[in-house]
Parts: structure tokens; sequence; C-alpha cells
């Protein structure tokens, strides 16, 4: 019994967690769960009040896939580009973090745009929070409000990066703060991932 | 290294050391304070529940003055009765139960029973509280709005807190319900956050997890489930503010009709809400009495000079109890409208959770067998703990099993379960962890004769208020009602009303000798000894007070677990956790 | 002093568990006035009984600890091994579980499938309640036995049901306010709606319990076994009037309730 606690004691340094990384990024990551919860409840009530209902409009009518598909494009792109400032901070290349998290930051402007369009087209069609052209009222506000709250998640991690970038350019960044934007950012395209199937694929 | 800059950095303004305080102790005492007076608010709404429960129809002068709209001619109108009890209810459960067991206890306790020097995000914690604040102000602020505060009860179910046409008169007092909770939800996710890394992270050398005090592995699963339970909510309340204010009908079927008109709405349910709503509230419950099972669990050994009954165990039942916690929210809706079938499912998976409930009620009794009990104020409120989790749980067994539930639901038979449960087994814990940690927090300890005064008024009191309730359910008086004189059924059940509230006042006066001690004591209490009550855990090893950024140069080592009481060969009989074996053998 | 207060409280303890049987010994159910009632009262009596046994059980232990080792200065047991652990929570755990879950099983679920999970029988009389803000509307299906169309757009404060007066089927029917009148011994089917916010149909006397949920209309059946009145309380909170929404059951005997259709009809 007393050896055994010995060796757990040999092995336990003390201030280090258990799965080995440090505790900001930790944060990072149950806040990711967290607010991935939040997404979680909007789309299973999104999808047991499609379920319920039996007009619920049929998405081939509204929505232009091949707009919403070089959207997505767009944001997957911006993923890609933060990974790569991501990878050039671990090795120390200012520049190249700096022109890819201007990459990232238009990627992510030009999605905004595009829903900002796209939103704008619906309104001119008539959807409001209360009621569309197409069937079941729910439908817009379901839209509306689950594309809100994520386009306000674009929105911050925007913001997140600018301050990144000035950061960056201003020689105080560590790669670990890259690295939890980074990974901010990358939810954020995830959960897009999960709207877009949800409301333009099904 | 990082860690120790906070250590060095020692704000001395006084608006930094006290006001804007990034130390997790001071938060915890501002956490502590406020639920004090968040108390004493929903204290006070609960009398005049009472009061009107047991003089229905009086005038009430005083009231009539505070209250004119609620209180119209000194006569209490029943939408007010109904704002006292949902008011009350939140209070209680948000803004006094959580604020002091998982802000107060945990914010205080965490980083000294760990060794760590603060909370992981010692400026995100301060946010936390910053956020709380402004929600118990809207709380509050909501009684003086137009139309009074939120009507549709804690729950808020919907049409009621959706439609306001469904209340006559009201304006904002549910939205800023609403409003409140959506910032209670972001505060609690910050500080459950901090809470999570800092246990994970931040532990001292040689605290590996099953070193660490119960109190703190409560206060770890508490964070987690609502971390897991929370955001769900706060979809939930936004949705149901857009139902509220922006047309929308996510809760709102079609063909509603108030006054004189048809409400345009359709494709919703209020069940969708009530699911969404239990899913919290229901591991909400959990996330409360955890932490005060942790303090019960914790302060047997100190009182009883030996280790804790099947620490192992209690753990794992612990774990248990969470994740059985996820799925069990149904048994609030039993007839509800919701498919029977699923009924039977959670009525299985409910009672299932009494399983490990029972076991650590079991673990509590044991761990004074063969003891050499003492009793000061906090064990005596230990073993009032213990008595109202046996008979609250016992409760939950009828309420469990959807057939009795039949007959039990919405009656005071639920009213009397769950302040058991809810008031209490986490009050009482919570007044064994004020006496006990007192003197951690100012350095002085708490009067032992106001204390067993508070005690013995208090104990006996609050159990048979509520076991009362218990039996005027049984006889089948409904809760949320603000008069029983239109049923003749009721007229003998209701009879002990005036019984009950008397011994409310009774209790509700006994808390003053508790505020009274407490802020007394912090100026002008006996100044206390390093370890006054000879326990083992690390906050004991550090200055009481303890100074901002904890233990000075050198982080405390650990070499045992929390519960060396006793140690056969050990000079004393306690052995702290930083003495290493040498010392005394380890003996778990 | 330790043994003084050690003694006190174990006398508190004691008389508190011994106060908790006491009064759970005895009558609090209203009198019961339905068939399935009865399966309920079983279950609520079941768990009365072994609970309070536990709860007896634990107080006396409880207060038995609390004095005895108040008594000594040195303890006499110190640290139980895993397998005295687990042995006892295995005891525990069965105890419980037999209780709670073995309840459950035996007794509960078996009279739950009989009130939600059978169809209502043939010779059933169907009755339609709705709720609304306070007050509960009955509508009978008069000889033809087939209800009238009704309508939310019809809804007014003249026809609070929303009939449509074109509907044949609906010249018979007989419309009420907060009375329900029925036969002793013949299945009631209750079919709920609600035209505002969530009520809650419960008759104390008859151990029937169901929310009214507007969008949703709920079908549920129970067979009163004793003539009567009894009343009928709103049990989910819906507003100001929660506490007078009144209702009152009559049950009657077969030829007082052909009698009373009669003077409906023709008054
Ligand atoms: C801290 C709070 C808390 C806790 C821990 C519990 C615990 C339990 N609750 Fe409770 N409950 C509430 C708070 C709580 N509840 C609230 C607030 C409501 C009402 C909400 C509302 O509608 O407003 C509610 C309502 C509620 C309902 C819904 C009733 C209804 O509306 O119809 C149900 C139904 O299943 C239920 C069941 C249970 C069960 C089975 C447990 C089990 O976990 C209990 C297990 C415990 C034991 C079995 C005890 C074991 C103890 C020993 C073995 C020691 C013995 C010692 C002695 C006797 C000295 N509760
Ligand atoms: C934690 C929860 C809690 C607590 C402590 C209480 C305490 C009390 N409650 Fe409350 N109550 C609820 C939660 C709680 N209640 C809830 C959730 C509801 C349901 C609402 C709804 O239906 O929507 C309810 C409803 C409710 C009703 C039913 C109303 C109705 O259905 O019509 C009644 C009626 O008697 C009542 C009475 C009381 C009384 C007399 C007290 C007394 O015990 C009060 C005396 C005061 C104290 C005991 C507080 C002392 C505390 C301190 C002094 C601070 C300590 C601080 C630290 C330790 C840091 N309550
Ligand atoms: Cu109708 Cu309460
Ligand atoms: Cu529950």
């Amino acid at each position: 019994m007393e050896a055994a606690i010995e060796t757990r004691e040999a092995y336990w340094e003390g201030g280090r967690g258990p799965f080995g990384i440090g505790w900001s990024k930790l944060m990072m990551w149950l806040f990711i769960v967290t607010d991935g919860l939040v997404f979680a409840g909007f789309l299973a009530i999104y999808g047991f009040l499609r379920i319920a209902s039996p007009n619920w409009p049929d998405r081939s009518h509204i929505f232009h896939l091949d707009f919403i598909a070089l959207m997505t494009f767009t944001l997957i792109t911006s993923s890609a580009t933060m990974a790569t400032a991501v990878g050039a901070a671990r090795k120390g290349d200012r520049k190249t973090v700096g022109r890819f998290l201007a990459l990232t930051i238009v990627g992510g402007a030009a999605f905004l745009g595009m829903q900002a369009y796209e939103w704008s087209s619906l309104i001119r069609a008539g959807a409001t929070l209360e009621a569309n052209p197409w069937g079941a009222p729910l439908f817009g506000a379901c839209f509306f409000i689950i594309t809100g709250f994520h386009g306000s998640h674009v929105l911050s991690g925007l913001i997140v990066l600018a301050i990144t970038m000035a950061r960056s350019a201003a020689g105080k960044s560590r790669p670990a703060g890259i690295e939890l934007a980074g990974l901010y950012w990358h939810f954020v395209d995830l959960v897009w991932v999960f709207v877009f199937t949800l409301f333009y694929l099904i | 290294m990082a860690e120790l800059a906070h250590g060095v950095h020692r704000p001395r303004s006084f608006i930094a050391r006290y006001v804007f305080s990034t130390d997790h102790k001071v938060i915890g005492i501002q956490y502590m304070i406020t639920a004090m007076f968040m108390a004493i608010a929903g204290g006070a709404l609960a009398m005049i529940v009472r009061m009107q429960l047991a003089w229905p129809g009086e005038k009430w002068r005083l009231l009539g003055k505070m209250f004119p709209d609620g209180v119209e001619g000194d006569i209490m109108k029943p939408e007010f009765y109904l704002s006292l009890m949902t008011m009350h209810g939140t209070i209680m459960i948000f803004f006094v139960v959580s604020l002091a067991l998982i802000g107060g206890f945990g914010n205080f306790l965490i980083p000294l029973q760990i060794g760590a020097r603060d909370m992981a995000f010692p400026f995100l914690n301060m946010l936390s509280f910053w956020t709380i604040v402004p929600a118990c102000l809207i709380m509050l602020g909501s009684f003086a709005v137009e139309g009074g505060a939120a009507q549709a009860g804690w729950t808020a179910y919907p049409p009621l807190s959706a439609v306001g046409a469904a209340v006559p008169g009201s304006q904002w007092g549910q939205t800023l319900w609403i409003l409140g909770m959506a910032l209670f939800i972001a505060s609690f996710t910050m500080g459950g956050l901090n809470f999570v890394c800092t246990i994970l992270d931040q532990r001292t050398k040689g605290m590996s997890l099953m070193r660490m005090p119960i109190t703190i592995w409560t206060l770890f699963i508490s964070s987690a489930i609502g971390l897991l339970a929370f955001p769900p909510l706060l979809a939930a309340a936004i949705l149901l503010l857009f139902d509220r204010h922006f047309g929308t009908s996510f809760f709102l079927p079609s063909g509603l009709y108030f006054g004189n008109g048809l409400l345009p709405n359709s494709g919703g349910t209020p069940l969708l809400w009530q699911h969404l709503f239990w899913f919290l509230g229901h591991p909400e419950v959990y996330v409360l009495i955890l932490p005060a099972l942790g303090i019960t669990l914790d302060m047997l050994p100190v009182f009883s000079r030996k280790p804790v009954f099947g620490y192992r165990l209690t753990v794992y039942c612990l774990y248990a109890i969470a994740a059985l916690s996820m799925i069990v929210w149904g048994h609030h809706m039993y007839v509800s409208g919701m498919s029977p079938y699923i009924g039977e499912f959670f009525a299985i998976g409910t009672l299932s959770i009494t399983v490990p409930s029972a076991i650590i009620g079991v673990n509590m009794i044991a761990s004074l067998w063969g003891g050499s009990l003492r009793f000061p104020t906090p064990m005596l409120f230990t073993i009032g703990t213990i008595i109202m989790f046996g008979t609250g749980g016992f409760g939950g067994i009828f309420l469990g099993n959807a057939t009795s539930d039949i007959q039990l639901h919405d009656t005071y038979f639920v009213v009397g379960h769950f302040h058991l449960m809810i008031g209490g087994v986490t009050l009482m814990a919570a007044f064994a962890g004020v006496y006990y940690w007192f003197p951690k927090m100012f350095g002085r300890m708490m009067n032992e004769t106001l204390g067993k005064l508070h005690f013995w008024v208090t104990m006996p009191a609050f159990y048979v208020l509520f076991l009362a309730q218990h039996f005027q359910g049984l006889g089948g008086m409904p809760r949320r009602y603000f008069d029983f004189d239109k049923f003749e059924y009721l007229q003998k059940v209701a009879a002990a009303n005036l019984h009950v509230s008397l011994t409310a006042f009774v209790l509700g006066a006994v808390q003053f000798v508790f505020l009274f001690n407490f802020f007394w004591s912090a100026f002008k209490g006996a100044r206390s000894v390093k370890n006054p009550w000879c326990a083992t855990t690390l906050e004991w090893t550090e200055a009481s007070p303890a100074p901002h950024g904890n233990w000075g140069e050198q982080l405390p080592e650990v070499h045992r677990w929390p519960y060396d009481y006793s140690v056969p060969g050990a000079a004393e009989d306690f052995t702290p956790q930083t003495a290493p074996a040498t010392v005394a053998p380890v003996t778990f | 002093m330790e043994r003084r207060s050690g003694l006190i409280l174990a006398i508190v303890i004691w008389l508190i568990g011994a106060g908790v049987v006491m009064m759970g010994a005895r009558t609090w159910l209203p009198p019961l006035a339905s068939e399935h009632g009865a399966g309920i009262d079983a279950m609520i009596n079941f768990t009365m009984t072994a609970t309070g046994g536990l709860i007896l059980l634990g107080h006396i232990v409880l207060g038995l600890f609390v004095w005895k080792f108040s008594r000594q200065d040195k303890i006499t047991f110190r640290l139980a091994g895993p397998r005295m652990e687990r042995r006892w929570s295995l005891a525990v755990a069965l105890l419980v579980a037999a209780i709670a879950e073995g309840g459950v099983l035996v007794i509960g679920l078996p009279v739950w499938a009989k009130v939600y999970d059978t169809a209502s029988p043939a010779n059933a009389l169907i009755i339609e309640v709705t709720t609304e803000q306070f007050a509960w509307n009955v509508r009978y299906a008069g000889p033809d036995g087939v209800f009238g169309r009704a309508d939310p757009k019809r809804y007014s404060l003249d026809n609070v049901l929303g009939q449509d007066p074109d509907d044949p089927a609906g010249r018979d029917d007989i419309v009420d306010l907060n009375m329900i009148h029925v036969e002793v011994n013949r299945p009631v089917l209750i079919r709920l709606r609600s035209k505002d916010v969530l009520h809650g149909f419960f008759l104390p006397h008859l151990r029937v319990k169901q929310d009214s949920v507007p969008g949703m209309k709920i079908d549920f059946w129970f067979v009163p076994n004793k003539t009567g009145s009894f009343e009928l309380a709103c049990a989910e909170l819906c507003g100001l009037g929660h506490y007078e929404m009144r209702g009152v059951l009559v049950v009657m005997t077969p030829d007082e309730f052909r009698k009373w259709k009669e003077e409906k009809r023709n008054g």
C-alpha cells in the first residue's frame, strides 16, 4: 500500500494537469464544449419543431445552394489559412502569421458579407421572424435566430482575430495565444458545418 | 514561475482589495454576503407568503404602503401572491443557495484545499461575481416595474410566461426574470469553467485526485453538471424572449385565445419548454445538493476524529448521481401530457438515482461509528443535514414513482420534499460550513452560544414546517394557491396552515441571530488560533485569514489523504496532509 | 459536555423519527372514489410503510450513534477496508433498490399501464373538457353520440367552444360550465383541451390528474365507483385565478343520469 502511494507521488509533479495541457487551453476546450452545447440546444429545438411541423418549407425553393456552397467554402478556407498562421506562429515566423491572419479575417468578413446578402434577399422575399411565404412560420424564426447566433460568433471571432493580429504585429503575442484564437475559429467553422447540413442539405 | 507572480503582487488600494478584487478568498466572501442579502429578500418573501396563507383576506397596513399595486387597499391580490412565490423560489435557488454553496464555498475553498495560489483565471472569477450583482439587482428590481414581478412560477412555463395577455397588467416582470436568468447562467458558466480548470490543473504536488477532500470532488462534479446543463437552458431562455417580444412561436401552438382574440402564433408546443427547462432544472438541484453533501462528509471526520466511511465509493456514487441526473428530467412531467411510455422509462431511471444517494447517506451515518464525537455548532448542523437528506430523499421515492406522482404532483407534498432537500440540506450544510470556516475567513470565531441557539431553533422548526407540508400534500392540497377557501375538501388540511405559518415565522426570525452573529463576530469575535478544529486539510496550514496569493514562497506538498485522524502511532489525533510519511504512517 | 449534547441531540432525533412515523400512520388521502385509485393508494401505502420503516430505522440508528459515540474519548474503530465498504454499500443498494425499483416495477407500473396504456372500454361516456382561464367548459355528444364540429377560429364570448352552428351533429350537444355529470361504475373518457395556458385536471378523490396543454388533445379515462359530488381542482399554475378554478364532478346512478340528461336537453 505504502509503496503504491510513493510511486504515485513520484510521477505526480503537481501544478500540471492530468491531460498535460496548459490551463488556458483546457479552458478554451471547456468553453467550446459549453458553447457547442448552446448550439446543440438550438439545433435540437430546430430539429424537433421541423419534424413536428407538417408544412415545413422545401429548402430547394428558398435557398440558392451554389451560393451557400460558396459561403461554406469561404469559411472552410479561412480555417485552413488559420491553421497555417498557427503553424507559422509555432516556428516564430511573424510575417507569415500576419499575412495568414489577415487572409483569415478577409475570409470571415466575406462570409459575414454573404450572410448579410442572403438575409436581405430572404427578408425581401417576405421572410420575417413571425412569418414567411413558404410554409411553417417557425422556419423564419429558426433560420434567423440560429444563423444569427452563428453569425454573432463569427463576428466575435473576427474581433478576436483582429486583436491577435495587432498584438502579433506589435510582437506581443505568444504562439499559445494564436493557437487559442485558432481553436475558437475552427470551432465556429465546425458549427457552421452542422448548421449548413441541417438547414441546407437535409 | 508564472504562478508566483500572484503571490508577489498584492494590491494596496481598498477598491482593488475588497471591491474589484481578483483574490479568490475575497470573491468567495463577496458571494457569501451577497447570498445573505438575497436570503433576507427571499426569506421575507416567504414570510409574506406564509402570512397570506395563515390569515387569508387579512388587511396588511405596512404591505399596502410598500406595494400599493400588489396590496390594494391593504388586501393582497392573487397576482401579487404569485409574484411573491415565483420570486421567492427563483431567488432562493439561484441567488441564495447557488451563490452561497458554489460561488461562496467554491471560490473560497478550492484553491485553499488543493494548494493553489488562486483560481486558474482570477480576472474571469471577478467578472463572474460582477455579472451576478446586476442579475440580483434585476431580479429584485422587477418588483418595482409596472405590473410587478414575474408570476409564472420559478419554472416559467409558457404560455403563461410567453404571452403578455395571459397575465393581465404584466409588463416587464417576466422579461426581467429571463434577463436575470441569462446573466446568472453567464456568471455560472464563467465560474464553472474556472472551477473545473483549477481543480484539474492547479493542484499542488502530491494532491492526486483521490487525495482531494470530498468537498472539492462535489464542487468539481457540480460545476461539470452545471456546464453541461446550463447551455440548453440559455438557448431556451433566448427563444422564450423571442416568443415574448418578437412574435415567434417556439413554445406557442395555434389556436391560443386570450381576452377576446385569437393569437396568430402556430407551430410550437409548451412541452418543448418543459423538457428544456427540466433538462437543466433537475441537474441544477444536484448541483446544489452535492456540495452540501461534500461539506457534510468533510465535517464528520473532523468532529468524530476518525476517517470518513467509504471515501472511494462515495466518489463513485457522485459520478453515478451526476450521470443519472442528466437523464431523469422527465419525472417532473409525468402528468404533463408527455407520452406515458416515456414516463415509465423516467420512473425507472429516477428511482435508480436513489441507490447512489442512499449509499452516500449511509456512509454519512457510518462515519460516526466508533468515533469520538464533539458537538460544536458546525457538527450540530451536520447532523441536521443528515436527517433532512434522509427524510427529504425518501419523499423523492414517492414522487419518482410515476404512479404515486399522479396524486402527489403539484401538491404541497412536492413543496415539502424540495424544501427539505433544497432548503434544508443545502442551508444546514451552508450553515455548518460558515461556522466551520469562519475562522479561516476572518481570523475570528463565531459565537458558540448564539450558534447553538440558531441550531436548536432552526433545525426542528425547519423539519416540522416542511414535514407538515408533506401531509397537507397527501390530503390533496395544490401548490401555488393564493387561498384554500374555495374548496370544501381542503378545509381540514388547510386548517394546519396557521400552525405551519407560525413555525415559519419563528424560523425566519431566528435567522437574524445568525446574521447578527456573522457580522458581529467578523469584527468582534474571539481571535482564533491557526487550526481551531485540529483539522488535517491544507487550508488550516495557512495563516487565517490567508494573504492574497496563498502559501507565501513555497507551495505546500501533500503526502496523504485528507482524513488521517487518529492515525495509530501518531503523536496527535490528526495528521495534516502536508505531514510526510516519516511523521506518521500513511494509511490509505 | 459532549455527552450531554450527544444525549439531547439523540433524544431530539428519536422524537422527530417517532413523530414522522406517527404522522405518517394517519389517513391523509381524501376518501377514494374510483376504480384505478385503489392501485395508486396501494402504491402510496406501500412506499409509506417501507420508507416509514427506513426513516424510523435511520433516526433510531443515527440517534444511537450520536448518543453512544459522544461518550467515548478515544475512537474504537478507524478505517473500513475496501471489502467492508463494498459489502455495506451492496446491502444498502439492494435494500433501497428493492423498495424503490421493486415498488415501481411490481405495484406501480402495472397500475400506470392500466391507466395510460389501455384503450378505454367501448361503453365509456365521452366528455370533452376544454379549459380556459379560469373555467372548465364541458361538452357531451348528445343522443347521436357525435360531437359537432368546433374550431378555434369561431371562439367568441358567446361561443366559448367555437362550435359550428351549421353542423347538424352539434345541435344536440350538451354544453355545461364547471359541472361534470357522470354515471357511477361506467367508464368516463375525458378529452382534454386548453384554449389558453396550461391547466391541471385534478380530481383528488378519484386520484386523477392530467395537465391540459394548448395545442394538444389528451384522452384519458377512469371509472368512478361512488356516487356523490367530488371537487375538481386546477393543479397547474394558470394565472391569478388558479386558486379559484373549481369544478364539480357529480357521480349519479344511471337513472338519475338519464333524468339529468333529459332535463338538460329540454331546459
Ligand atoms: C437539492 C434538491 C433536490 C434533491 C437532492 C432531490 C432529490 C430527489 N428528488 Fe426532488 N425536487 C427538488 C429538489 C431536489 N430533489 C425540487 C426543487 C423539486 C420541485 C420543482 C418544482 O416543481 O418546483 C423536486 C421535485 C421532484 C419530483 C417532481 C415532483 C412533481 O412535481 O410531481 C420528483 C419526481 O420524481 C423528485 C424526485 C426526487 C428523487 C427520487 C430524489 C433522490 O435523489 C433522492 C435520493 C435520496 C435518498 C433516497 C435518501 C437516502 C438517505 C439515506 C439512506 C439516509 C437515511 C438517514 C436517515 C433517515 C436519518 N423530485
Ligand atoms: C433554497 C430554496 C428555498 C428555501 C431556503 C426556501 C425557504 C422557505 N420557503 Fe420556499 N420555495 C422554494 C425554495 C426555497 N424556499 C421554491 C423553489 C419554491 C417554489 C416556487 C414556485 O412554485 O414557483 C418555494 C415555494 C414555497 C412555498 C409554496 C408557495 C406556493 O406554492 O403557493 C412556501 C409556502 O409555505 C414556501 C415557504 C418557505 C419558507 C417558510 C421558507 C423558510 O425556510 C424561509 C426562512 C429563511 C431562511 C431559512 C433563510 C436563511 C438563510 C440565511 C440567513 C442565509 C444563509 C447564508 C449563508 C449560509 C451564506 N416556499
Ligand atoms: Cu387553471 Cu390553474
Ligand atoms: Cu428532478
